[in-house]
């Protein structure tokens, strides 16, 4: 029996050493398809409602004390109604985005019965946002039930369930259309392999459910197999989303880089979300076609505290230093996410959502502070 | 002669027919086959007849969890004769004969042990349907439900859980209605209907109802399906309108999820449609330790299947007697209280929960190192002795 024991276990650590080094956080970019730069970037800032203005002064003072080569240019955003009613975003918002390729956008309220889709949606549309992005890091000190969570999911953002196209037959039956195409899943598995390789991480998983829907899920894996049959430096492996579900609130450590279609995605990341402490403390960027990006924080607006100097900047910033990232300045990143870690840890200078006292703007001195020495 | 024989036909007559017209005012889900049995004399009993029950051992460790159960209802005594059918979608044992004899049986038996049929990935057979979907639609079985409770022994990284899952699963995203459009198009339906939906909703209620609990949560997303999750979710609103004395709220299913894994003990009894629920389940599955130690039942109008409650065929653990039969004795001692053999089904249960709160005996799942014939012997040792 010992020498069965022996030998599953010899014969999984291939599998498993490389995994062991893979998670050092994903800070720790090690070799970088964009090299390290000093240029000054012009970046939009959609400052968003409710809490949004707060939150993103903290964002530009945190790296003005970094001295972050970022200069910002503001701009809102409201829904207008464009020529042939078409509902539209202001069109100095979008040349600001188009002309700089980087935007960083706090929360947007869309409010109930406004006629409008959801800012998000237009934003998306506008600028053909086809990937989401969200890495889920555990936050050192601030104990949630799961520790260690390292993890990216990566959702197609444009299709699948989110098509909208609905009808109801006869009364009382509605038949919904899920969508998927070859072009759009085969764009987000190459985006999942390109994000894998330039964040040093070693595995993707693509989460379907080609079991059920043999056909729709089943083009989708396909074009995920295609790609990873192209990405061999990148271990890849598929699971059905109930698996997934069943293990992650398992054992989360055991995922990487996650990659599926829309649904699923807004699900699962919504979940590891959770098994780090929620909303506020998780970052998100949405990539688009011709190298745009949008990073957000994925949070509410919270009109109950906006304007009360109460809310957590963590995601905002966070998604901030994703965005750095994405224009290669891993320094800086990784400088001001350490000093934001840090003030996290430090329980006196949490913000009420994690459990402390500390103001906004305590908690954006005390990042400050740490970030200039 | 003949009218001596005209006089005792007559006499049979009035004696059927009262008996016939009283079993026709119970309500039909209750009509299961132990009543026939409670009716024997106490004699019938003694002289060995037993109660069937269809049993489809399934792909994966199915099988070696259904060899335990027998186990230990052989031991525990328990008056049931099961009929066995193997059918597997993997094993290519899956063709129309053998599943309408599968159906025929469990029509006539009423109860069913099910193991975990596994669906493959692939549609090379051209059949877009599993066959797991296709026993469900011809049964009918429109609501599975699984008990998710953390159990003595088995720790867990959130706090007591008690939650109830009772999901739709005859239509939605399961409804095998596929196409390409065009080539690199392809569309999948999801059809929800008003009548589906309201069955499902009161039958969350009256299990809400029927077992005491305060609170039944609607799992949807029709902030996205506007049209299929609003209907749905609009369903429930109207049939708990019938139902003042529990409380209904609604959830988002990624918001649902969220707090599931941050904190699951808010959540009471939860509806929700088909491939939310497969999402849930096995999500609050791994809350309280894994696909092991959660069972589950799928009913429909008059029969009860009793399946565990995260369907994974665990294929990797075949023939490595690692599996955790947990989830399957709990089946099956659910199922005996269903067939009103509360006695028996006690007698399990004391025992099974007794070996779990020793803990001295636990398989790899629960990070022990028994083996399933190690913990169904444990089971069968502590039977009575709890």
């Amino acid at each position: 029996k010992i020498v069965k024991m022996a030998s599953t276990l010899f014969k999984s650590l291939p599998r498993r050493l490389p995994l062991l080094f893979a998670r050092s956080g994903y800070a720790s970019s090690t070799k970088t398809a964009i090299p390290e730069t000093e240029e000054q970037r012009l970046c939009t800032m959609i400052p968003g409602d409710g809490i949004g203005p707060e939150i993103s002064d903290a964002v530009m003072k945190i790296f003005d004390a970094a001295g972050a080569p970022i200069s910002w240019e503001e701009r809102n955003v409201t829904a207008m109604k464009g020529p042939g009613g078409k509902w539209t975003i202001p069109i100095e918002a979008q040349d600001s985005i188009n002309k700089n390729k980087v935007g960083l956008k706090g929360p947007l309220g869309t409010p109930i019965a406004a006629g409008h889709p959801s800012m998000n949606l237009l934003l998306r549309k506008t600028f053909d946002l086809y990937a989401n992005v969200r890495p889920c890091v555990s936050l050192e000190g601030y104990k949630t039930p799961y520790d260690g969570v390292n993890l990216v999911t990566i959702r197609e953002n444009t299709e699948g369930e989110y098509s909208g196209i609905e009808h109801a037959i006869v009364d009382g039956v509605v038949q919904s259309i899920k969508l998927i195409t070859e072009e759009a899943s085969r764009k987000v598995a190459e985006f999942a392999f390109d994000y894998a390789r330039k964040n040093s991480r070693k595995n993707v998983t693509v989460v379907h459910k080609a079991n059920i829907m043999r056909m729709t899920d089943g083009l989708f894996l396909r074009c995920c197999r295609e790609t990873a049959e192209k990405n061999r430096d990148i271990k890849f492996n598929e699971m059905y989303l109930d698996t997934v579900c069943l293990n992650i609130v398992q054992d989360p450590t055991q995922f990487d880089v996650l990659v599926m279609p829309n649904l699923y995605g807004d699900i699962l990341s919504d979940l590891c979300a959770g098994l780090i402490g929620g909303l506020g403390v998780t970052p998100s960027g949405n990539i688009g076609a011709h190298g745009t990006a949008l990073f957000e924080s994925v949070h509410g607006t919270a009109p109950d505290i906006a304007g009360k100097d109460l809310a957590n900047p963590t995601a905002l910033l966070l998604s901030a230093i994703m965005m750095l990232r994405h224009l290669g300045k891993m320094n800086y990143a990784g400088r001001i996410e350490q000093a934001c870690f840090d003030a996290i840890k430090d329980k006196t200078s949490r913000t009420k959502d994690l459990g402390g006292d500390a103001t906004c703007s305590k908690f954006t001195d005390e990042v400050c502070h740490r970030v200039k020495d | 002669m003949s009218t001596l024989r005209g006089l005792t036909r007559l006499l049979s007559k009035a004696i059927v027919n009262p008996s016939n017209g009283h079993s026709t005012t119970t309500p039909r889900c209750l009509h299961t086959a132990y009543q026939k049995f409670a009716e024997k004399s106490p004699e019938a009993k003694q002289e060995g007849e037993k109660l069937r029950v269809t049993m489809i051992p399934g792909d994966g460790v199915g099988p070696e969890l259904m060899h335990a159960v027998k186990e230990v209802l052989k031991a525990a005594d328990v008056p049931i004769q099961f009929e066995e059918f193997w059918v597997s979608e993997v094993q290519d044992r899956c063709s129309e004969a053998q599943i309408s004899e599968l159906i025929q049986s469990v029509n006539k038996n009423k109860v069913a042990i099910k193991g975990i049929l596994a669906t493959p990935s692939w549609f090379d057979i051209g059949e877009l349907q599993s066959v797991n979907m296709n026993i469900r639609k011809q049964l009918d079985l429109f609501a599975n439900v699984v008990r998710v409770k953390s159990l003595p022994g088995v720790k867990t990284r959130h706090g007591e859980i008690d939650i109830v899952v009772i999901r739709e699963q005859t239509e939605g995203e399961y409804s095998a209605l596929e196409h390409e459009s065009a080539p690199g198009v392809v569309e999948s339906l999801k059809i929800i209907t008003r009548t589906k939906s309201e069955r499902i909703a009161k039958f969350a209620f009256d299990y809400a109802t029927k077992h005491g609990r305060n609170k039944v949560t609607a799992v949807h997303k029709a902030n996205i399906m506007k049209l299929a999750d609003g209907m749905f979710l609009d369903s429930c609103r109207q049939v708990s309108k019938l139902y003042p004395k529990i409380k209904f709220e609604a959830m988002i299913v990624d918001n649902t999820c969220m707090q599931l894994a941050s904190h699951p003990s808010q959540f009471d009894v939860m509806v929700m449609p088909n491939l939310y629920g497969n999402i849930i389940d096995n999500l609050a599955a791994g809350l309280v330790g894994g696909a092991g130690v959660v069972p589950g039942e799928s009913y429909s109008p008059d029969c009860v299947v009793f399946e565990t409650g995260a369907r994974h065929p665990f294929a990797q653990a075949v023939g490595r007697n690692i599996a955790n039969p947990t989830a399957m004795l709990m089946c099956a001692f659910n199922m005996l209280s269903h067939m009103n053999l509360v006695a028996h089904a006690k007698l399990v249960q004391d025992s099974l929960l007794k070996v779990l709160r020793d803990g001295k005996i636990r398989t790899t799942d629960l990070r022990g190192y028994a083996t399933t014939t190690e913990f169904t012997a444990a089971v069968i040792a502590n039977l009575g002795r709890a």
